[in-house]
């Protein structure tokens, strides 16, 4: 079942008129008439959890907000969608921006917010403008600017455009970078619920977590709350990528599981050239690299679905997370060192350089795996890797620490054997480039 | 007080009251208790949390929420509770990442100790003495910067800084215009001026004294002296910039003042001056009067514990403000406070007392 991709193919589904001839802002005349704490009343029964990657439950994180008297509240939307491999965002803001749109206004009428914001991710160069047409759209039709439907609730909505850094993805750094400073994340506490944009209260909410909102107030929470499985209601776009036929967004339901996920042809289509399926990290580049026998099925024996539930069993150490939705798949011929060592750069760079651990153990991490990717490494070098993720996970400001060793520490315990191989066949690590598919950029020889 | 809250930092409770941080709390408490800090700073607002190294174990909430905490939490940003049970020194998990934390600040530090004129008051060669190893484990190259001159009083080797952002803080509290900045990100982040610029303002010159490592230094102190050489003197005048307190440490050798600095306290930092206020001091007094003769010297300055000048007379808290002394409750852990030479070495007798010696002691009268 479909809800926020069930209009997708409708021609001009972009623009307002075929929108709202499609019941688009319905959720916005039935919100009006709701008092603002209905409307949260009805995210908190839906069970909606945030899309964004940590899955916190989104009426709980509304119900935190302070609401101090003579001060604004602010509702942010998270479109600094930067994690490698997710892509989901992105494409519900540039073919269904007035879903969106449509979603902040329930939002922010529910959490009292006269400006809200949507940060968009700076390499989305284009999106901004489909955005801010939307915006204008909306703002013609009455349902943006001052008494909005004549209900005496303004609310302007502001498209800002970040500057690129993966890093204002984390909700702190992104209020810092919306207030125009140096986008370093803050020490919690205060939340951002208590003291965020403009030490006021705010919430920041990723896109598809605000999309799925119109959906929850048109069909009510509670219908919105039976679909799925058990934690995990509603329904989660999945960005598929990697060695697949049909790489994708895709709207899934819950009890899917991660087998027909990625071999029906309904979604990803199998894996091109008839090769097997070696590993997959199933929610953006952050989570855990699962192999392929513990990614069909759990240590325990039971087939994994796609919920925030089965993808996390068995903890880190036979399982991973459903994290944001980026779900990437590796063949047989991929090589899990080279992919850790690129991980490992991203984040390298990505690091904001506030705290230590992260700093400088993301650059000695990307270091090592290159030196070991380029048969210079030593057995002790593994060790070693394992040793730094051990001290930069969790001992960090903001969660870019962890997302930075959990794919590290997930490659060593799933595939030690292929960095081993490395150690030992050096003169093939270098030539060969052990497991990369043929149509992987070449290496650079480098010198000494 | 009613007001205040009990808490108990590695087996040790203390009263402090509600909205202390946890660093705080240890900090009364004192000696190898309160954690390291590299980037806290209590004189600065809003520093603190970036360098990890003075993170704990929360083992109890409070009383109303035993809970403890999942991840160790940096001291000095965490409020504390009543009834929180803190293991900061006990804790083996707050060890080991210490000494990950240590182990990342030395990663890309040149540790050219040997030129650097911080070398024996430094933060970072203090810690690297408490957390470190003996070696690295870092075989690249490490990161190096551009030398950047950043005006005529101040010299900055950004190879050395470990982005405390202490001196950020500082020009933006003490002075009207801030001139410099962190530039870049993740590691290749970096103090700068970005339009090469002289910092060029009244209390710049405190950046120097808040500064833990070799990044800022005196260029008039500048490969002059080392600093154990060096006599502390305490020392004031009548500033005519009404901000500054002129009350001072001289660093000389003889009757030459080769440094003028801001008091420190047992911490390192700047010490509240008489008038109850934070003592930062000018540029004029801290660059420019270098004789003794502007100078009213009050006496020698008691050496604190920072400071190689203290050459072995550690003084702890612990043990001597009336509180058990900290072996009993540390369980198997020796801090180093408490060490006694004799303990580890027959090298002089203890039962000689140097006084009862006629004339200067000789080695043969040890033996």
């Amino acid at each position: 079942m479909k809800l926020l991709l069930e209009n997708e193919h409708i021609e001009g589904i972009r623009y307002y008129e075929a929108y709202r001839k499609h019941g688009g802002y319905r959720s916005v005349e039935k919100a009006l008439k709701m008092t603002p704490e209905e409307i949260v009343e009805e995210v908190k029964k839906s069970g909606l959890r945030g899309r964004g990657g940590a899955g916190f439950p989104t009426g709980m994180k509304w119900s935190f907000l302070a609401k101090p008297e003579g001060v604004p509240r602010h509702l942010v939307c998270n479109a600094d969608e930067s994690e490698p491999g997710t892509f989901k965002d992105r494409y519900l803001m540039e073919f269904l921006p007035h879903l969106l749109i449509e979603g902040l206004i329930v939002s922010s009428f529910a959490l009292g917010s006269n400006a809200t914001y949507i940060y968009i991710r700076g390499e989305y160069a284009w999106i901004p403008d489909i955005l801010e047409q939307a915006i204008a759209e909306a703002k013609n039709n009455g349902w943006l600017g001052k008494n909005i439907q004549n209900s005496g609730f303004d609310c302007e909505i502001y498209v800002q455009r970040g500057g690129g850094a993966y890093i204002c993805g984390e909700e702190t750094a992104l209020i810092e970078s919306l207030e125009g400073k140096r986008g370093n994340p803050r020490i919690k506490p205060p939340f951002p619920a208590i003291a965020g944009l403009w030490m006021r209260p705010t919430v920041v909410n990723n896109v598809e977590t605000l999309a799925a909102v119109v959906p929850i107030i048109n069909m009510g929470g509670e219908e919105y709350g039976k679909l799925g499985v058990g934690r995990s209601t509603g329904t989660k776009l999945m960005s598929a990528c990697g060695n697949l036929n049909k790489p994708g967004v895709y709207e899934i339901p819950f009890d899917l599981s991660v087998e027909e996920f990625i071999f029906s042809d309904e979604y990803c289509g199998g894996i091109p050239n008839g090769k097997r399926l070696k590993a997959c990290i199933p929610g953006g580049s952050s989570v855990p690299i699962l192999p392929a026998n513990l990614l069909l099925k759990d240590a325990k024996g039971n087939t994994r679905q796609m919920n925030y539930e089965s993808l996390s069993e068995g903890g880190f150490a036979t399982g991973s997370m459903l994290g944001s939705g980026g779900f990437i798949v590796l063949d047989e011929d991929q090589c899990v060192v080279r992919h850790t060592m690129s991980l490992a750069r991203f984040y390298n760079h990505e690091s904001c350089g506030q705290c230590s651990p992260c700093r400088e153990g993301t650059g000695w991490m990307y270091k090592l795996l290159k030196s070991l990717e380029y048969g210079k490494g030593r057995m002790e070098d593994i060790d070693l890797l394992w040793d730094i993720q051990r001290r930069i996970e969790g001992n960090t400001i903001c969660p870019l620490g962890d997302a930075a060793a959990w794919p590290v520490a997930a490659a060593i315990r799933h595939f030690r054997d292929e960095f081993e191989w490395h150690v030992l066949h050096p003169e093939e690590a270098q030539n060969r480039n052990f497991g990369l598919a043929h149509y992987a950029d070449p290496l650079e020889v480098i010198q000494n | 007080m009613a007001d205040n809250i009990k808490v108990t930092i590695d087996n040790i409770t203390v009263e402090v009251p509600m909205g202390t941080t946890i660093l705080e709390a240890a900090r009364k408490i004192g000696g190898d208790v309160a954690p390291p800090t590299m980037c806290y700073y209590s004189k600065l607002k809003g520093s603190g949390g970036k360098c990890r190294t003075c993170l704990v174990e929360v083992s109890k909430g409070s009383e109303k929420d035993p809970r403890p905490m999942p991840k160790l939490v940096a001291s000095c940003r965490t409020g504390v509770m009543d009834g929180m049970e803190v293991k900061s020194m006990t804790s083996d998990k707050v060890i080991d990442a210490r000494k990950g934390v240590t182990e990342f600040l030395l990663l890309n530090h040149p540790l050219d100790c040997p030129v650097c004129d911080q070398a024996g008051e430094c933060d970072l060669q203090n810690l690297g003495y408490d957390h470190g190893n003996a070696g690295t484990r870092y075989e690249y190259d490490r990161r190096t910067f551009e030398p950047e001159d950043i005006g005529p009083h101040i010299q900055l080797h950004m190879n050395r800084c470990i982005m405390c952002f202490r001196c950020v803080f500082t020009a933006d509290q003490l002075t009207n215009t801030r001139e410099h900045g962190i530039l870049d990100r993740g590691d290749h982040a970096r103090i700068s001026t970005c339009i090469s610029k002289a910092l060029d303002n009244d209390f710049i010159g405190n950046v120097i004294d808040v500064c833990p490592v070799g990044a800022l230094t005196d260029k008039t102190f500048r490969f002059k002296n080392r600093v154990w050489f060096t006599k502390p003197v305490d020392a004031h005048r009548n500033c005519s910039n009404p901000k500054c307190c002129g009350e001072v440490r001289l660093w000389m050798r003889g009757e030459e003042v080769f440094r003028v600095t801001a008091r420190k306290d047992e911490w390192g930092e700047v010490a509240n001056a008489s008038n109850g206020e934070t003592g930062w001091i000018c540029n004029e007094c801290r660059f420019e009067k270098k004789e003794t003769k502007d100078w009213v010297i009050e006496g020698p300055t008691k050496v604190d514990r920072h400071s190689v000048i203290a050459q072995g007379h550690y003084a702890g808290k612990v043990g001597t403000a009336g509180q058990p002394v900290l072996i009993d409750k540390v369980i198997g852990k020796q801090p180093q406070l408490t060490l006694d030479i004799h303990t580890v070495s027959d090298v002089n007798k203890p039962s000689y007392h140097l006084d009862q010696i006629e004339g200067p002691a000789h080695s043969d009268d040890f033996k």
